[in-house]
């Protein structure tokens, strides 16, 4: 065993420069010269702009320079770019209305983007901004999921009729037509997934810097995936050739999928800086985040199950509309359709299956991938219809699991939603979650609170979820415009160290300490030696970034990859110098030793001769650095069984989380400390969602209600209870290290967990999030 | 924030002088909430004249009741044994710890934010608010939503608040701001039972209805089948009228129940 490999709970390594207040983040980062841009923005849902008059502002003291979208245009940059083109219904391909940086001629939501002014100091920035003449007409608005498709709706974009951007289905309709005709029973939910505002601790960010002397632009962004905004923003926004072009992600603090996308204010930097060739900088305040961060989940869905007379699924129909906002973000429909749809089975051997999802443009901020993309949604809407089928068929809610789970022995089992899970074993999970949680000695425990005056009650989550995203032919076939392999460089350094290159980027997951421990733990170099680097386009190689659950079991993969690459050549420069046949070397615990002596040298040494290359083998290259990319073959599917257990006040709504159980299987773990975090963090996430928040626009002005945390409810500490963690793992069959990524799986599975005991505890059918207290305060008096 | 002038004062007088000689000046406690409202450019006084050094912090406690000097922090008040539990109790549940490290007793009864909790104290205890100017009881200080007796200028100085047989606060926080969504004050005052309501109107407000109940039997049960009409109370995303409605009775009757 090396030490401090895989499967140590290793303190983490960033977390010195975190927590002493070391931590480089977009808005510490100040270059010489530096200008400061504000952005106006539409204060009305939906508005015709009749004309703009910005000399005032342009006068103001200190504004060195004001633009409106007609600048960019006229330097030919281009538009913001929706990176998803799905096939829906009769093959018709997702209508993408275009997006200006700046908005011309129509505002489509409170915060749309539509003057940049740049000054030498924020402040006179924001002096010269409230100088900006805007005259608008406003023109009725829609935010709303449900009726924004209704005749008669204003209308966002000419190029998509009746606001729907997308029709798509999936699945075969006539074959759960026939399940429902030949049904037992039929049950049936109608549930909102509640809008989400991300909230990443640190705002958005930019700082724009371009060099005349080298022709190049710097951007430093809050970034998920550095090298992806600089594809995006040459390729398609011609900001500049990608060799001309460095983004640095430097410390990210929190992304949640709202970091992933190239962003207006993102793109002025960086433009601008060439313009007034001076550095620019933005960075949003949590009013503008609020506004204009792209949002998450976000839909209205019917879902209904056909069942045996053994309560056996024989078929599943859904009908959703997926909310987009008003501009297709850069993943966008590939969210609501394939990241949702794809996981409609759930853990369960349903073999019929169909999803009709209509994506709906509404005057809200655009709605894109956020913690979990479209398995949340997934999961909710299923195990809300699993246990409002088991109530249907008078069975207990575990049971009604049992019956359908896919057995563990049926892996890899191919689903009616394109997804083949390659392993898990579902049953162990649930009997150990209810075991840990005493689920036997729930009804007890309820009594004893009913003598108190409380509502208790016990629900279940038996969730799965497609991670290491993604093999990039699938996905590519399926209309996503990138590849989703990852990269690796493993670069030993002459005097032993090594640093590690990682397309993958960490803003808080702990990839400094992880990755670290995979190269320790493949290559015996002491962790402390072990540096690794990423969110720099210019230090590492082309990588996809962070989001899916994908930077361990892809960009994980990649490095063990270089690893083994390394160790390769390593084996032929030891046979050299120890007068070996290379076949006859092994490597083991960082040294390569002749197989039944004891002649051996540390990888160490084999670096320096590496790089001292005085004694070397024929042919081959001096060096030890080497780079891989690894595209998986599948995605990774991990899964378990929460249990939660809460306590509602009758008289006031209060709830109270009084045990919750978390069964997952993530396969190996490779950090247990850092994993046990990315469970608290999920399921937080998950838990805010389910009792806490809610994205609100007013109906009527369209209006962003809830714009500040005075009015957003973000989960706090003392929300959640002390969480009970524990594993289940299996072996995947394509993930080469074991591993399945765990860092959306408490968003994912928590909320219906929550709501699953909460209608329990109400013996009610079904309650949208979040849960309020006035809510639940109504549906308390209601039962009696 | 826009630009102002930004000076210290050394005594209420002071501050008044200051105050008195700006074109529109405001004066600043604890700046939990002026500071935010300057950040997002909602206000924009000519001067901003500091309280921090004019002396006005500090708590008196003698036979009568104890005197809170307006710039003392909820933190000081939280943690002071001279005053009285029910009140230290609203203190302690004011915002976080760094709200209470800043914010002020002065500021947040001058501010009167409908869902703000001393002002149920002060109602509830029947406290007297002293200025610069003149002696007023609570009764007649919360005026409507963010307006007080206050007249321009003035300048509180201290609070008063009496000694009480029996009180205790109990508040339902509103889940994202953590204001009151609704705070009953009980107390057995000097002067009989009073019964304050923060966070369901336009401002903190006695409950009559209550006072009457509880007077005849101070008990829980005393409250049992009276309801708050709701046609006048603050509905919002977090909590319709009808919802807080109901909360006024609740907490109401947990508040006697704690006052024991
Ligand atoms: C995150 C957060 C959470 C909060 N939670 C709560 C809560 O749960 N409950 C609650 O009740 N409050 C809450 N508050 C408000 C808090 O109590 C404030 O401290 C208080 O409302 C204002 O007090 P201050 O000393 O900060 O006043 P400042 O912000 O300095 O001033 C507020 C106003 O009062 C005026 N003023 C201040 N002192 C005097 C004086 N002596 N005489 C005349 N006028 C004066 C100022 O001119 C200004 O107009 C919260 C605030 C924040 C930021």
């Amino acid at each position: 065993m090396v030490e401090n490999g895989i499967g140590a709970s290793l303190k983490r390594k960033e977390d010195n420069r975190f927590l002493t207040g070391k931590g480089n983040y977009t808005d510490d980062i100040n270059r010489p010269g530096q200008t400061h841009v504000y952005i106006v923005r539409s204060p009305h849902a939906h508005a015709t702009i009749n004309s703009v008059d910005i000399s005032a502002a342009k006068a103001a003291p200190g504004v060195v320079a004001v633009y409106g979208g007609q600048d960019l245009i006229d330097d030919a940059v281009g538009g913001l770019v929706c990176g998803a083109s799905v096939t829906g219904k009769g093959g018709e391909v997702n209508k993408t209305p275009p997006r200006n940086v700046l908005t011309i001629d129509k505002a489509r939501f409170v915060g749309d983007p539509i003057i940049a002014v740049i000054a030498e100091t924020l402040a006179q920035a924001k002096d010269a901004a409230e100088l900006v003449e805007i005259d608008y007409t406003e023109l009725p608005s829609t935010v709303s999921t449900a009726n924004s498709d209704a005749d008669g709706a204003p209308q966002l974009h000419e190029e998509c009729p009746n606001n729907v951007a997308l029709d798509w289905e999936l699945g075969d309709k006539a074959a759960v037509d026939a399940a429902f005709a030949a049904a037992h029973k039929t049950a049936k939910v109608e549930l909102i997934n509640n809008r989400m505002v991300t909230n990443a601790m640190e705002p958005r960010a930019a700082v724009g810097e371009y060099n005349s002397g080298t022709d190049e632009i710097t951007l430093y962004v809050t970034s998920q995936n550095p090298h992806v905004h600089r594809l995006v923003m040459s390729a398609f926004m011609n900001i500049a050739p990608e060799h001309k072009f460095r983004v640095v992600a430097p410390d990210v603090g929190g992304g949640f999928g709202s970091k992933i996308f190239t962003y207006n204010e993102e793109a002025i930097c960086a433009w601008a800086a060439k313009k007034i060739n001076r550095p620019v900088k933005w960075t949003s305040d949590r009013s503008e985040g609020f506004m204009s961060d792209a949002h998450g989940r976000d839909h209205v869905s019917t879902a209904e199950m056909a069942l045996d007379a053994d309560g056996k699924f024989l078929g599943m129909r859904v009908n959703s509309k997926g909310n987009m906002g008003a501009y297709l973000q850069l993943f966008s429909v590939s969210i609501p359709t394939l990241f949702h749809g794809f996981l409609l089975a759930g853990q369960y051997t349903t073999p019929a299956i169909y999803l009709e999802m209509r994506c709906v443009m509404t005057n809200t901020a655009p709605v894109d991938a956020a913690r979990g993309a479209g398995r949340p949604e997934a999961t909710y809407l299923l195990e809300r219809l699993v246990d409002v089928s088991a109530r249907e068929m008078g069975l207990d809610p575990a049971e009604i699991r049992r019956r359908n789970f896919i057995k563990a022995d049926q892996m890899p089992y191919q689903t009616p939603v394109v997804q083949c899970y390659d392993s898990g074993d579902y049953h162990a999970s649930l009997d150990k979650a209810l075991g840990m949680s005493d689920y036997d000695g729930f009804s007890a425990r309820q009594a004893e609170a009913k003598g108190r005056g409380k509502l208790r009650g016990i629900g279940l989550s038996s969730y799965i979820e497609a991670c290491g995203v993604a093999p990039s032919a699938a996905v590519g076939s399926l209309g996503v415009g990138v590849g989703l392999w990852e990269s690796a460089q493993v670069r030993f350094n002459p005097t032993g160290g090594v640093t590690v290159f990682t397309g993958t980027h960490s803003h808080g997951q702990g990839h400094e300490t992880a990755f670290a421990q995979l190269v320790t733990d493949r290559l015996g170099v002491p962790v402390e030696q072990v540096e690794v680097v990423h969110g720099d386009t210019d230090k590492g190689q082309f990588g996809m970034g962070t989001y899916g659950s994908r930077s361990l079991p892809v960009g994980g993969v990649a490095i063990v990859n270089a690893c083994d690459k390394i160790i390769a050549k390593g084996k032929k420069i030891a046979a050299h110098t120890l007068e070996a046949s290379e076949d006859d070397i092994e490597f083991g615990e960082g040294n390569f030793t002749v197989a039944g002596t004891d002649k051996t040298m540390n990888i160490a040494e084999v670096a320096f001769t590496a790089y001292v290359p005085h004694n070397y083998p024929e042919g081959v290259e001096p060096g030890l650095d080497e780079i891989a990319f690894f595209d998986p073959l599948n995605f990774s599917f991990p899964a378990g069984a929460h249990v939660c257990e809460v306590e509602i006040d009758p008289d006031t709504g209060t709830l109270e989380i009084v045990n919750y159980t978390a069964i997952d299987d993530f396969g190996v773990l490779v950090n247990p400390m850092i994993v046990e975090g990315q469970v608290h963090g999920g399921l937080a996430h998950g838990i805010g969602q389910a009792l806490l928040e809610g994205c609100v626009y007013d109906e009527d002005s369209g209006q962003l209600v809830s714009g500040s945390f005075m009015d957003y409810c973000m989960p706090r500490a003392d929300n959640l209870p002390s969480f009970n963690v524990d594993y289940c793992p299996t072996v995947p069959l394509h993930n080469p290290l074991g591993v399945k990524g765990c860092g959306e799986a408490g968003a994912i599975a928590a909320p219906p967990a929550v709501i699953n005991a909460i209608v329990n505890a109400l013996d009610i059918k079904h309650l949208d999030m979040p849960a309020t207290p006035e809510k639940l305060w109504r549906a308390a008096q209601a039962a009696g | 924030m826009y630009d102002f002038n930004f000076h210290s004062a050394s005594s209420a007088h002071d501050a008044a002088a200051k105050l008195a000689a700006s074109d529109d000046g405001s004066v600043m406690a604890g700046g939990q909430t002026l500071i935010p409202v300057l950040k997002q450019r909602l206000a924009n006084p000519s001067d901003v004249i500091s309280l921090a050094g004019a002396g006005l912090s500090g708590i008196t406690k003698n036979g009568d009741g104890v005197t809170i000097g307006a710039t003392t922090t909820h933190a000081a008040v939280a943690g002071s044994g001279d005053v009285p539990a029910a009140l230290r109790s609203v203190a302690e549940g004011i915002g976080d710890a760094q709200v209470r490290n800043r914010g002020t007793l002065g500021g947040s009864i001058a501010n009167n934010d409908p869902a703000a909790d001393y002002p149920a104290a002060l109602l509830g205890l029947g406290a007297t608010i002293t200025t610069n100017q003149r002696d007023i009881a609570a009764d007649d200080f919360f005026t409507g939503l963010f307006e007080t007796a206050l007249n321009d200028g003035e300048i509180i100085k201290s609070v008063t608040f009496p000694n009480a047989t029996k009180a205790a606060y109990a508040k339902f926080p509103n889940p994202a701001s953590r204001f009151a969504m609704v705070g009953v004050f009980v107390a057995q005052a000097a002067d009989g039972v009073r019964v304050a309501v923060t966070g369901a109107t336009d401002c903190a407000h006695r409950g009559p209805k209550l006072e009457a109940a509880l007077s005849a039997n101070w008990s829980a049960s005393a409250l049992d089948g009276i309801t708050i009409p709701a046609d006048h109370l603050n509905s919002d995303i977090h909590g319709s009228a009808e919802y807080r409605a109901n909360l006024v009775i609740v907490m109401a009757k947990r508040a006697v129940e704690a006052a024991g």
